[in-house]
């Protein structure tokens, strides 16, 4: 009897990871469905071929389908996220010539958000012409990060610099060519621009937000009602190919994979920089474990505290208004129900709440689990702020007022 | 009933395919009508022109550049959103599985538009089909190549008139459960390697 087959959108992103190696390793297979993936040029291909059908899952930006649900995208079809695909793998890379400036004012070149956000925030003060930054798209981490981190560091993200938006593959030549001061984006796209076209990584994912998330496997709401054994399939695999991608013994040969032409298309060396953590940011090489974690800490795991954090800064910037109806929907789109009763064949602790405060612990910690206990990792904002899902309205109000 | 007063932007990287729709438009009566191939003069154009409708490939990585930019409300001043009626899943499937996305100012009526897309939509169609004909024509006269050359090796090496040659290739073709043309590509790097 030949297994179900599901046809995965995805971009030429290292996130891509968890699906791709579900399928390369045959984990999909040993949940009992084949995966066909077809690369895409553009998310606002991924939204419209997902939410039209011509794919059953996709990678997705984590707010895309918060998105879709609060009525903000083309095609409004409800979504949902039941699993995610690893914490942190962006970084914000600048030009040569900007980082020089930033160097002069004070930037170290370790990587560090608060420093280098403070060494930018001088140079934009002494410039008249505006900086251009690059995002991959307006409801994406990225942009959440990058507006993060220049907020936090006195830059108004509207005012004092352009944000533009730009797809992953494209951003280190725009930057070559000068179109672009600096862009935000996921791996492997900081290192090329590094390697080919002098860039420098000013600041990573994990130093803006530690161990913050990114990326999920979206999918159709009634696709999902439709076929609950293949969501529990999908997340399985998913979790299982990131429990092989996060032990390192493994990464030099996820970095083969990964850097196959059908998928990254890019040097092995390139790709295994975010897997190995070995981070070349073109004025340091650093060594950051957690720059990508695919697995640890509950790596997987859709809190819906993390659905109220991305909607909070949708609200910050002007995307959608305040409503406990709308906080209400974007929660509602991760799923960790779901990820909870596809995990119980497994005997793996998972964890019991939905809900977490993030920027509140520097270390590892354990918090309680079903099946026991389960370690997360380090959650804190580079500025100190502390986000209660609890508090939504009140943390939104004094990002307001910051 | 076209309404000639529309005004159409076609933003494609592919020149021919950009240049057959708009010639489609300009025949079914739409004057005004520009082509841009890339996404980054959108702004200048968009200000000339002010266009109601505006048709981008979806192979265009810049679709999401695009999106982004009708989302800035200083940019553009009638807000503009993806086809003409959300709930018109139909018209937006046709469009997808033809290659193309269309924005529409809002406000438009339905009728307005919905000729200006089922005309892009059957060039998109029209255009993928060319396409696929010309590549298949293609690959065949390099296969007719191929088995030419192949025929001649067997010819010369074997003696065999050009039917006895054809002959064999297809009987070894069959024999093997393989393709003709797979034979004559073994049969010509088997004759580089040992010839002389």
């Amino acid at each position: 009897m030949s297994l179900p087959h599901l046809t995965a959108g995805f971009l030429p992103l290292l996130d891509s990871a968890l699906l791709v190696l579900a399928h390369e390793l045959g984990i999909a297979e040993e949940e009992g469905f084949t995966l066909g993936l077809t690369r895409e040029s553009s998310w606002a291909n991924i939204r419209d071929r997902t939410a039209l059908g011509h794919f059953d899952i996709a990678l997705v930006l984590a707010p895309m389908p918060i998105a879709a649900n609060l009525g903000l995208t083309p095609i409004a079809t409800p979504m949902i996220a039941p699993v995610m695909t690893g914490l942190g793998n962006n970084a914000i890379t600048v030009s040569a010539d900007l980082w020089a400036r930033m160097a002069d004012a004070g930037a170290p070149g370790d990587l560090a958000a608060g420093p280098a956000g403070q060494a930018l925030a001088q140079v934009v003060r002494s410039t008249t012409r505006k900086l251009r930054f690059g995002v991959v798209h307006q409801t994406s981490s990225h942009n959440y990060e990058l507006r993060y981190w220049l907020a936090a560091s006195g830059i108004d993200p509207d005012h004092d610099v352009e944000i533009v938006v730009l797809p992953p593959p494209l951003l280190p030549e725009a930057l070559g060519a000068g179109g672009l001061d600096g862009y935000c984006v996921g791996e492997p796209w900081n290192s090329v621009g590094v390697a080919s076209f002098g860039a420098r990584v000013a600041t990573t994912k994990s130093s803006i937000w530690q161990w913050s998330p990114d990326k999920a496997v979206g999918m159709r709401s009634d696709w999902a009602e439709q076929n609950p054994d293949l969501v529990a399939a999908t997340i399985r695999a998913v979790y299982r190919a990131g429990q092989w991608c996060q032990d390192s013994a493994n990464h030099l040969r996820a970095a083969e994979i990964m850097a196959a032409p059908a998928y990254l298309d890019r040097p092995v060396e390139i790709v295994s920089r975010a897997l190995t953590g070995q981070i070349d940011g073109g004025a340091q090489q650093l060594s950051i474990p957690d720059f990508y974690v695919p697995h640890a800490g509950a790596a997987n795991f859709p809190w819906k505290s993390h659905g109220l954090w991305y909607y909070s800064q949708m609200v910050r910037w002007g995307e959608v208004g305040f409503s406990a109806a709308n906080a209400a929907i974007a929660a509602a789109t991760f799923r960790p129900d779901l990820y909870r009763a596809a995990l119980a064949p497994l005997g793996v602790a998972v964890p019991a709440q939905d809900l977490r405060v993030d920027g509140d612990r520097a270390d590892k910690h354990a918090v309680p689990a079903i099946g026991g206990t389960i370690e997360l990792g380090p959650n804190r904002f580079f500025d100190g702020q502390i986000f209660d899902p609890d508090a939504v309205e009140a943390y939104i109000q004094s990002q307001a007022t910051a | 009933m076209p309404s000639p007063d529309l005004s159409i932007l076609i933003i494609d990287e592919n020149r021919i395919r950009a240049s057959i729709i708009e010639e489609g438009l300009r025949e079914a009566g739409y004057a005004r009508v520009a082509v841009i191939h890339d996404v980054n003069e959108v702004g200048r154009t968009i200000a000339q022109t002010m266009p109601d409708v505006i048709f981008i490939d979806l192979e265009n990585p810049k679709r999401d550049t695009l999106e982004h930019f009708f989302s800035l409300s200083r940019a553009i001043q009638r807000p503009i959103a993806m086809f003409v009626d959300r709930s018109d899943g139909t018209m937006i499937e046709k469009a997808v599985e033809a290659g193309v996305s269309a924005y529409v100012v809002d406000g438009l009526k339905k009728e307005r538009v919905k000729p200006i897309l089922d005309m892009a939509i059957s060039r998109f169609n029209a255009f993928s089909r060319l396409s696929r004909e010309l590549e298949e024509a293609r690959s065949a006269l390099e296969e007719r190549k191929i088995v030419d050359q192949a025929k001649g090796i067997l010819m010369k090496t074997k003696g065999l008139s050009e039917p006895e040659a054809y002959a064999l290739l297809r009987k070894t073709a069959m024999n093997q459960n393989r393709r003709l043309i797979d034979i004559a590509q073994s049969l010509i790097t088997a004759a580089n390697l040992l010839g002389p």
